[in-house]
């Protein structure tokens, strides 16, 4: 029986405009939150394609997040709506594929939400290390 | 395969105190296709840029990976560096190890790890960059101001000042907006009419301005630098070169009964009119729906009399379709309307009217040619009572939650000028705070207090009521601590103002962004306060938000630099980051094209080579890469993997994904 620390393994999709700039802010301000979390910077939430997000998981991930600006704020004006509609067909598949859908999670974190960003990120870094390693989805291929 | 250097920054002690440098860049530089690893304590310094080109000369690097601060720190600083070195800038990549982890880690282990990781990522991300180029598109020197108020003029004049063409698109008959209306403007209580009818005629006269009254934009196509609109010209059956604006006709026309909607209603007009004597241009308008020539075909007055012969029955809406290059939101603003506030008996009592009405009441070109009579009985009111923030700092659904800004300043004008007039009235102001922020603004407030002893209340009016002639104003002192009610003649509602019906369908037409009061947004709220988030688009006047006349004035001139900034080019650079389509792979089904939020996604039929030296034709996509803005939702949408987003391709993101989970 392993007995280690669990340290779970978390992808964050930033948007460029507001998310990213919002952990800068977090890292300006040395708010701190767990190291699991590696943050991955995309121009807009939009840009995720669900198919990064199974990638993740395929590969080993343990929970991913994507973080964009607030709906209406999106600086390509409409790209957060997209966002949230297909992570809801995502979610919804995730269900479908026995995945938590606690391991996938959006949120909207403006630039100026540093503190935000600080502690969504602490929270979601808990809710997925008390879920677990993913085994699911992971492709044990991969480990090679 | 690529030759990639990695330059690790020790940023003083800002990376290095808590990130081991020389084992992040000792085991990113085992990595593959790493020809050269080094750490340095300050990347960015001069030093820092020549050690990093000076390896990309001596090791002939393909592409380059700084682990430093953000990238929207000195990505550029960085990029320009590997481009004096005949480096395509677009094949540096950053790792964040600054704001992501050094300054939030403590434990020098596990932040050296994450450090590691990151450099991996960005490692696995330059395998697969691709030199890009920054394209250029030229630039139209034409700009459209939409909107012909103070803001609209004031940024025509300056932008024409500076040696371009701009039109102004203004949907009723005369430029002047709302300050037309007023009588007279604080704190230094000139006349509307007189600062602002010169700035009319001037935007009239200069030669690079055309004016387009009575005109709607109706559609906008383009980007930056190359817009093009499509320009509604409202028939209003008089011809405008022949008009002279004479005025006779307005006088004969046997159609009496049209509510002036210059006078709020308070008089009537005319089926044939023109606003008011000072209108830009002067030229008459016909009301279709109170014309009885134009209704019945049984009138005809006015072309009888007109001596030019410039009335037209048969004018039809004329569509015109101009280019340019920026375009500025000058779309101002309305006050709400004061029906939704039951209480005050807007709708019921004549006798309570808003501040734009007794603006016009007390206006020398107004219904009682500035006399101050009340609207039942014109007879001369004694006591007044002005209720503020009717609508504003209002947290029903009726109302808005913001501060209007201009009422607190428009009223102590009111109850200024009516007891400087009518000595024997007795002014009273219900308020919520007086917030006079603004040059002179606080000065001329107590004086209404003090010098002209208006008596200010601080409590809101409960209930409006007729009492016999006069109307009983309930209400709370606050201060006091006690109920207590006022018999007045005349109550008189600071409404809150909204931005114009048509400025979220023009913000549609232009992708520019609103907020949830639909007030523009701004680029930025404190750095870029006249540019919208859309590259090209401007904001000028109370579209943006709540300002009083100085204000609007000076973001107008400031919004007119900023367009000047985009006229002066010849050409713009364009982000190279765009989306592009494989066309082998595209099968035409337009889910690209419905996402996209610039309209950059054009579709045409191209030939290609089939089997059997056949010749098949496929519908495929094609992007526009001047107005991709580069946010990537057609590459998601798109279901064949046609789609692809320059510099942040699907493969990178995967290649970034796999090395952060490895």
């Amino acid at each position: 029986m392993q007995v280690t620390e669990y340290k779970p393994k978390i992808v964050a999709f930033c948007c460029n405009w507001c998310s990213y700039a919002g952990a800068d802010g977090a890292g300006s301000a040395r708010l701190g939150y767990p190291e699991d979390v590696k943050i991955i910077r995309v121009p807009c939430s939009c840009r995720v394609n669900p198919m990064f997000i199974l990638r993740a998981f395929q590969r080993g991930a343990d929970g991913v997040i994507i973080a964009g600006c607030h709906p209406g704020d999106c600086h390509y004006t409409s790209g957060n709506y997209f966002t949230r509609r297909r992570m809801a067909l995502l979610f919804s598949m995730l269900e479908y594929l026995g995945v938590e859908k606690e391991r996938v999670r959006v949120e909207w974190i403006s630039a100026a939400e540093g503190a935000k960003f600080s502690k969504t990120m602490t929270e979601f870094t808990a809710t997925v290390a008390a879920l677990g390693e993913n085994k699911r989805l992971e492709d044990l291929r991969c480990k090679q | 395969m690529q030759r990639i250097g990695v330059f690790v920054c020790h940023c003083g002690t800002n990376i290095a105190g808590t990130v081991d440098v020389k084992a992040v860049a000792e085991a990113l530089g085992r990595e593959a296709g790493v020809v050269f690893s080094t750490d340095y304590q300050y990347m960015c310094s001069e030093s820092g840029q020549q050690l990093m080109r000076g390896a990309i000369r001596e090791h002939k690097l393909t592409g380059v990976v700084v682990c430093s601060c953000s990238p929207r720190m000195h990505e550029n600083t960085f990029r320009k560096a590997a481009e004096l070195e005949g480096l395509n800038p677009y094949m540096v990549e950053i790792a964040n190890i600054r704001e992501h982890v050094s300054w939030i880690h403590k434990d020098m282990k596990e932040a050296t790890e994450k450090a590691i990781i990151l450099g991996r990522a960005a490692i696995a991300k330059v395998h697969l960059n691709q030199p890009l180029q920054a394209g250029e598109s030229p630039v139209t020197k034409r700009a459209l101001v939409i909107g012909g108020g103070i803001a609209g003029i004031q940024t025509a004049l300056d932008i024409a000042e500076a040696g371009f063409e701009v039109d102004i698109v203004e949907k009723s008959p005369t430029i002047g907006g709302k300050m037309a209306q007023l009588d007279k403007t604080f704190p230094t209580l000139d006349c509307a009419a007189c600062i602002l009818t010169p700035k009319m005629v001037d935007a009239a006269q200069h030669e690079k301005i055309k004016i387009f009254s009575f005109s709607e934009v109706e559609a906008v196509q383009g980007y930056v630098g190359n817009f093009r609109a499509k320009i509604r010209r409202k028939a209003r059956f008089v011809d405008e070169d022949k008009c002279t604006g004479c005025g006779l006709c307005t006088e004969k026309c046997p159609q009496k009964k049209v509510p002036n909607e210059f006078n709020m209603g308070l008089d009537n007009r005319r089926a044939i009119y023109i606003p008011f004597a000072q209108a830009v241009p002067k030229v008459a308008t016909i009301d279709p729906n109170y014309c009885t020539m134009l209704k019945s075909g049984k009138c005809g007055l006015c072309a009888k009399i007109c001596g030019t012969g410039a009335i037209d029955y048969k004018q039809q809406d004329q569509i015109i379709e101009r280019e340019y290059g920026a375009i500025v939101a000058a779309t101002g603003f309305n006050p709400i309307d004061a029906k939704a506030y039951n209480e005050y008996g807007y709708a019921t009592y004549p006798d309570v009217v808003t501040s734009l009405e007794l603006e016009r009441l007390m206006n020398a070109a107004g219904p009682t040619n500035g006399t101050l009579l009340r609207p039942s009985d014109n007879e001369h009111p004694h006591k007044i009572v002005f209720v503020q923030c009717v609508g504003s700092r209002c947290e029903e659904e009726r109302g808005k939650q913001y501060c209007s800004k201009i009422c607190c300043m428009y009223t102590a004008k009111h109850a200024m000028l009516i007891r400087e007039k009518y000595p024997d009235t007795e002014v009273y102001v219900f308020y919520i705070d007086v917030r006079t922020p603004g040059k002179n603004f606080d000065e001329f407030y107590r004086r209404a207090v003090e010098q002209y002893g208006v008596h200010y209340i601080k409590g809101m009016v409960g209930k409006v009521t007729q009492n016999g002639k006069q109307l009983r104003v309930q209400a709370s002192d606050l201060l006091a601590g006690e109920q207590m009610h006022i018999d007045a003649d005349l109550v008189v509602l600071a409404t809150a103002i909204e931005p114009d019906k048509s400025a979220r369908s023009i913000a549609t037409m232009l992708t520019a962004s609103m907020d949830t009061n639909d007030f523009f947004t701004e680029a930025h709220p404190k750095l870029r306060p006249v540019e919208s988030p859309t590259a090209g688009i401007f904001l000028s006047g109370v579209c943006q938000g709540p300002k009083d006349i100085p204000e609007t004035v000076s973001q107008a001139s400031a919004c007119a630099a900023k367009v000047i900034g985009v006229l002066a080019k010849d050409k713009l650079t364009c982000n190279p980051c765009v989306a592009s389509s494989d066309e082998m792979l595209c099968n035409g089904c337009s889910s690209c094209e419905k996402v996209c939020p610039y309209g950059a996604i054009s579709y045409s039929d191209k030939e290609f080579r089939g089997p059997n030296r056949t010749t098949l034709i496929r519908r495929v996509a094609s992007v526009n890469p001047a107005v991709c803005q580069g946010c990537g939702a057609c590459t998601v949408a798109c279901p064949s993997g046609a789609m692809d987003l320059k510099g942040f391709t699907n493969k990178q993101i995967m290649a970034e994904v796999d090395a952060i989970c490895k």
